[in-house]
């Protein structure tokens, strides 16, 4: 019997480090809207925070694009 | 297509019925956190999740042609052993979902198999060391694998987002848990519409109706696409509820680190070669998450149940493979008695779930605590709680705890 602890290894590896990246970068980004609407609400403006969490949410975008390029393929 | 014989029509209906109870079971798989954070209507969820199936079974036909090879032997497999094959999967489907417990399709499927094919042709045509790797040790990884991640994922986004707030933060979570359910129902359509369109090509190729070694018809990926929506689309509501509600209770941020680490881990298994299944890596990511936020709590009782459930899959569904082998070994009379008693169980099934109704409508409510509270008032003050009880058990004076026992699934213990 041949088990394939490499490949279980990356497959917890990989979730791992794929899964905990992906929510702080969304986190990240939701922390940006968020403290626009704060800024927002107070009169002010949050330029950076907002391209930030837009550069994040464009990150998740193309992980998800990479999951579906994964699935079609 | 001259030699499309009866038994081979059966085989191929039965198929889709599998087809469809895989759809119905795994509805919970990609929807059940979105539904129960509230990220999406129950029935927008399973009407979305319907059609990404629908779209993800044209998407390849690879994991169809590798259903068959490999776990056993196909040289010499007749049509009836896939057809007692099924009838063990289908059945062990309806009774995992008439006591809500997600369990895997997948593993019912290759249980009826190899009942199936141990009946038909003796224990050597079964792998046994394919089904240690490819079955035992990923139903016991799939839950360690995506709850660990969930769970650091829930706790690191508590701590980042703890100034994440208002309604930026709510959409912003809302979306992402849609994408990523989004994800899992794509995948779960290349997969297990896949599966049904490799059985059903197998059992053509058995029964001689298309030649060996040939893809999929294009009407069996059309019917078997549509079977799985369908079933999707109906909605396993039972075990949506235990896999939403029933399991842990989850806010936004957590049903998105669940949802994320499931599709995470779903994608890389099916990639790097260890291929893990979708229920196991769903309920561990989903218990991941609820251990990650502080003050969670994960019902072990659940989870325990669910545990049980999922070390029964596969020999309960090789022991109704067997039998159902044997029968049908009997001739076509004997084919034909276990297609009646398919109907017939399935209907009965049906029945004792009309008993408690679970749908769109009720599919946020968890009964569980509920139904421990009602038990205990019913026992501690009779007179409130006697009124209900008389009206339910009129011919019975004991206020006996019947009315509420369907909450806390007595048949869990299967």
């Amino acid at each position: 019997m041949k088990i394939d602890w490499a490949a279980l290894g990356s497959v917890f590896g990989v979730s791992l480090v794929v899964t905990v990246g992906l929510v702080a970068l969304f986190t990240l980004g939701v922390m940006g809207l968020s403290r626009q609407e704060r800024a927002t609400a107070q009169g002010g403006s949050a330029g950076l925070a907002v391209t930030g969490a837009y550069a994040c949410f464009a990150a998740c975008a193309a992980a998800v694009a990479y999951g579906i390029s994964l699935i079609v393929a | 297509m001259e030699s499309f014989s009866l038994i081979l029509a059966i085989v191929v209906v039965t198929a889709l019925a599998f087809d469809f109870t895989n759809g119905f079971h795994d509805t919970a798989n990609a929807m059940a956190t979105t539904i129960s954070t509230g990220a999406l209507k129950p029935k927008v969820a399973v009407a979305m999740s319907a059609v990404l199936n629908l779209v993800g079974a044209f998407l390849s036909v690879e994991v169809a042609n590798t259903i068959s090879k490999g776990l056993v032997d196909e040289t010499g497999i007749r049509p009836e052993v896939i057809f007692a094959a099924l009838v063990g999967a289908i059945l062990w489907n309806l009774l995992t979902w008439l006591v809500g417990l997600p369990s895997s399709s997948s593993h019912a499927l290759m249980g009826g198999l190899i009942g199936a094919t141990i009946a038909s042709a003796g224990t050597g045509a079964v792998h046994g060391d394919v089904l240690v790797t490819k079955v035992l040790l990923p139903a016991v990884a799939a839950p360690i694998v995506a709850g660990v991640a969930a769970m650091l994922a829930t706790r690191l986004s508590y701590t980042l987002g703890r100034k994440a707030d208002g309604k930026a933060a709510a959409k912003g979570y809302r979306t992402g848990q849609i994408a990523s359910a989004g994800l899992v129902s794509l995948a779960h359509g290349t997969n297990d519409a896949q599966k049904t369109m490799g059985i059903i090509t197998l059992a053509l190729v058995a029964g001689g109706a298309v030649a060996p070694d040939s893809d999929p018809p294009t009407w069996v990926i059309l019917s078997a696409g549509l079977a799985i929506a369908l079933g999707t689309y109906i909605g396993g509501w039972r075990i949506i509820r235990t896999m939403g509600k029933g399991l842990t209770e989850l806010e936004p941020q957590q049903g998105f680190s669940a949802q994320t680490s499931a599709a995470t881990a779903i994608l890389a298994s099916s990639h790097l070669g260890f291929s893990l299944s979708t229920t196991h890596v769903v309920s561990g990511s989903v218990m991941g998450a609820g251990l990650g936020r502080k003050g969670g709590v994960v019902r072990w009782s659940t989870a325990t149940r669910m545990f049980v459930a999922w070390g029964l899959t596969l020999p309960a569904a090789a022991l109704v493979g067997a039998l159902a082998e044997s029968v049908t070994g009997l001739g076509d009379w004997g084919t034909g008695v276990v297609a009646v008693f398919l109907i017939a169980s399935s209907a009965a099934i049906w029945k004792i779930s009309r008993r408690e109704v679970v749908d769109a409508s009720n599919v946020n409510e968890h009964e569980e605590p509920a139904g421990v509270v009602t038990t205990a008032i019913a026992v501690v003050a009779p007179p409130p709680a006697g009124q209900l009880v008389d009206d339910l058990t009129a011919t019975i004076a004991s206020p006996a705890p019947e009315p509420v026992a369907p909450a806390a699934p007595p048949a869990a213990a299967v």
